[in-house]
């Protein structure tokens, strides 16, 4: 069996009296699509914010391809190669595309301590065939997020993450308030990572959606993982039981 | 034929959702109206070299407020900032100290200010308008009391010409308008060209999504208080020299104009969109209606008439601009 990409140990999570996780142990396989599924307040989030650095987990450990790390800031996590979608939180509608896709990465051309001139014409470059490559279709890259579809806005961030050579995409919830059409397209994404060689990490509390693009589903309910199969080794029934 | 017709479009989107358009037009149109009015004294160059003189101060102050504001905060202790600088750096003098020392120790109390308003709105999560409303006060009782009360008499052999003296064709600018100018300049760089000014829009425009990248956004908007901190006391240093005399009260009332320019220019009260340059037109708006209503002979009272006015109507043509781009479907 070869390495996994992540694996969360017994992970507890607590807010102040409310125990978020507990002792939470998950594998995820290279190159695997692995959905996340379960109630609100399931912890699922919590978990999520824990991989890509929003929060410190209370206890517990995280390794990265067999190796102990420490994901204090989401910095981190994107130096890992852990890549975060959310629902809203992605994109800066005001900003244009390429200005988006570039964000706390900008290529500089000179710079000291961290801080320099960006190198505009490398970002307008290469966030072209940032588009292109996720199968987007997008006027310029110079339009505003903000003029652009939820669907599209997901699409862009997916981008991103491809560009940024992730190894993990975690997508919280991406398909929240998305047309079904728009939904498709994120499900289409999901599938596709594969191919590019990303393990992907899907949350959903649509059932469905999950089967539809995921290699395994993992059921969360009340801080603890109540399930976790082979999509084809479950059903719908068996899940809904378990939540 | 078709393609043309796209290209017409796409430039007339790109310009109408240019924030600082509305406040250019008017400025044009303003400019017009006062020179007819006034028989073509109001371009001529001692009514301009009035004008010129005097935007630095104010400009100075926009440049500052509008990168702030881009940020997603507010200061609304400018005015007094302005003030304060230019005393602490009076008494300093009159006690002998050198020009350069006394320069650095005001603009480090500037920027002192700027910190503690930075960290007391990000440490306690209040709004900056409160907390920069709190530092108004506070910033203009210490101008008095370090005042002593009756303000110290500036030294002679004071570099001022380098920030008063006129200069230029036919003796046009004073030198303020020249590092005005450098600031105007080195601040659109700054905010277009480099990864920070980057973060203050990421930062301004959506907080959760800058956070989320990674974006030091805490030390963005702190770096940012400060710089428009110092960019306050820094005018208000140039005022005080072109003046003679560090009167306690200056740059009272100038936190709202400041605002309103930045706002007439374009800038979002809500943060992430505008432009220097647009603080700048904002900037110069202003100068221009106080200049032309009293060349116009109009009672001066209808000065702040007209800065609401415009700060408003500035807003609802943007809004309505931004709409009609917005409603122009281009081809993807
Ligand atoms: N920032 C927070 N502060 C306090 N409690 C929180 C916070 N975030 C989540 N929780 C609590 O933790 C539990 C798990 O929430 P979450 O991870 O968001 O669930 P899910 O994403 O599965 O809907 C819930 O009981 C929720 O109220
Ligand atoms: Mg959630």
């Amino acid at each position: 069996m070869s390495t996994s990409i992540i694996s969360v140990r017994n992970v507890h999570k607590w807010y102040s009296g409310v125990h978020a996780l507990k002792g939470v142990s998950l594998d995820f396989a290279p190159n695997e699509a692995v959905g996340l599924i379960g109630d609100n307040g399931a912890g699922k989030s919590t978990l999520i914010n824990i991989l890509s650095g929003a929060q410190p987990a209370s206890e517990g450990e995280i390794m990265l391809e067999g190796k102990p790390v420490k994901i204090n800031s989401p910095r981190d996590a994107m130096d890992l190669g852990i890549e975060t979608i959310y629902q809203y939180n992605s994109m800066v509608p005001t900003m244009s595309i390429s200005r988006n896709l570039f964000i706390g990465r900008e290529p500089l051309k000179y710079s000291m301590f961290g801080l320099g001139v960006m190198d505009r014409k490398k970002m307008a470059e290469e966030s072209v065939q940032a588009i292109a490559g996720a199968g987007l279709h997008l006027r310029s890259p110079d339009a505003l997020v903000g003029e652009l579809s939820g669907g599209q806005r997901q699409g862009v961030a997916i981008a991103r993450a491809m560009h940024f050579k992730s190894k993990v995409m975690i997508l919280d919830e991406p398909t929240n308030h998305l047309a079904v059409k728009e939904t498709q397209k994120v499900i289409g994404f999901v599938r596709s990572l594969k191919e590019l060689g990303i393990t992907g990490i899907f949350i959903s509390h649509n059932i469905h959606h999950v089967f539809e693009c995921c290699d395994r589903i993992v059921a969360m309910a009340r801080g603890e993982v109540v399930l976790d199969k082979r999509t084809e080794d479950t059903n719908m029934k068996e899940i809904l039981d378990v939540l | 034929m078709k393609k043309d017709r796209q290209k017409v479009k796409r430039l007339l989107k790109i310009y109408m959702e240019k924030p600082e358009l509305a406040a250019l037009v008017l400025l044009v149109l303003l400019i017009a109206v006062f020179q007819i009015q006034s028989d073509g004294i109001f371009l001529n160059a001692n009514n301009l070299r009035g004008i010129l003189g005097i935007l630095p101060e104010i400009g100075l102050m926009v440049v500052g407020v509008t990168i702030l504001m881009i940020c997603g905060e507010f200061d609304l202790s400018v005015g007094s900032v302005f003030a304060l600088m230019p005393m602490v750096m009076a008494v300093l003098l009159a006690d002998g100290l050198p020009f350069i020392f006394a320069f650095l120790i005001g603009t480090a109390v500037a920027a002192m200010i700027g910190f503690i308003n930075g960290y007391l709105t990000i440490k306690f999560s209040i709004p900056s308008f409160i907390t920069t409303l709190g530092m108004l006060f506070i910033a203009r009782s210490l101008t008095i009391v370090v005042s002593g009360g009756f303000p110290p008499l500036l030294p002679n052999e004071l570099p001022t010409w380098l920030f008063t003296a006129f200069v230029g064709p036919g003796d046009i600018f004073r030198m303020s308008f020249l590092w005005f100018a450098a600031v105007v300049i080195l601040m659109s760089l700054l905010m277009n060209r480099t990864n920070f000014g980057n973060w203050v829009r990421a930062t301004g425009g959506f907080l959760p999504a800058a956070q989320a990248m990674g974006i030091p956004t805490a030390r963005v908007k702190i770096a940012c208080f400060m710089l428009c901190s110092m960019l306050a006391g820094f005018a208000g240093m140039i005022q005080v020299l072109r003046l003679g005399s560090p009167l306690p009260s200056i740059g009272e009332g100038w936190e709202l104009q400041a605002v309103a320019a930045a706002v007439i220019g374009g800038t979002a009260l809500a943060g992430g969109v505008g432009t220097i340059i647009g603080g700048v037109i904002g900037a110069v708006l202003i100068r221009v209606i106080d200049n032309g209503l009293v060349l116009s002979q109009v009672d001066a009272n209808w000065f702040k008439f007209a800065i609401g006015f415009l700060t408003i109507f500035a807003v609802v043509a943007n809004a309505w601009l931004g709409k009609r781009a917005k409603a122009i479907k281009l081809e993807t």
